[in-house]
């Protein structure tokens, strides 16, 4: 008896580990959507909000509130912020009780995904060898920070 | 056609408000056992929160101009900052493991820098 809930247990355990990794999974292509959507609705948002620098912004305050304004009204920001919204709420329920730190490999493929999408969907996007090169670091690096060790 | 360098300091500073977020984020979330009301007025959370947005303003203004592929993977700096706070905020310790994921996550920006180039 106590031997058969035991193992009950422990096939439980394995479907939550699984339903959990799909999750983060299906929530890594989200992010990724939701990131060509910010990018093409900022690309909408009139000429006078696409040039500027973290210095004008530092001289004159007004224009980080003219572009928030600017961003409310905005569609595409909309949705992606939608998006976003709703994969920060699916993975917070993925990692509700589980470690975040063996989950690290599968969210990296964020940004082989935003890279994918970028090409097929955004203009005048490209890669390169060193572009490949350093995605694959990142995705690398990401991907080892939950080890113990 | 290049991304500018102004787009990548952009997107480089609203990574690091966000780490910012993040550590209220976790403070927050410590006392989040409560009530709906308890959280509400949770004022971790709500500054979490305010940095989130400020630097997602951030972060847009970056890549309304130049590309994605450089652009995104800029965000990924974020990290280092994320684990330099836990570090001096809640004392989680630098792990091997840790150390060279960030050194890993360095060479790649600089060289998605370098084919930006």
């Amino acid at each position: 008896m106590t031997s058969s809930t035991v193992s009950e247990v422990a096939v439980d355990s394995q479907t939550a580990a699984r339903r959990s990794f799909f999750l983060v999974f299906s929530c890594t292509f989200i992010g990724a959507l939701a990131q060509i959507l910010i990018k093409q609705g900022t690309a909408q948002l009139g000429e006078h909000h696409l040039h500027l620098t973290l210095g004008q912004v530092a001289h004159r305050p007004e224009l980080f509130v003219q572009f928030s304004l600017s961003v409310i009204s905005n569609a595409k920001l909309f949705l992606g912020y939608c998006l976003y919204g709703v994969m920060t709420f699916l993975m917070a329920a993925a990692l509700k009780g589980r470690e975040l730190s063996r989950l690290y490999p599968i969210i990296a493929l964020t940004y082989v995904w935003v890279t994918i999408l970028s090409l097929f969907l955004l203009p005048d996007e490209h890669l390169n060898f060193f572009r490949s090169m350093g995605i694959a670091f990142i995705v690398g690096g990401v991907s080892v920070l939950g080890l113990k060790k | 056609m290049r991304t500018p360098l102004s787009s990548i300091i952009l997107v480089l500073f609203g990574s690091f408000i966000g780490s910012f977020g993040a550590v209220f984020l976790k403070l927050g979330a410590e006392y989040m056992h409560g009530s709906l009301k308890r959280i509400f007025s949770n004022y971790w959370l709500a500054t979490g929160i305010v940095l989130y947005l400020l630097s997602s303003v951030f972060y847009m203004m970056g890549v309304a101009q130049g590309q994605l592929t450089v652009l995104y993977p800029m965000v990924s700096i974020g990290y280092i900052w994320a684990i330099l706070w836990a570090r001096l905020f809640f004392k989680e310790p630098f792990t091997r493991a840790k150390i060279g994921g960030l050194a890993a996550i360095v060479v790649g920006v600089a060289l998605i820098n370098l084919g930006n180039a």
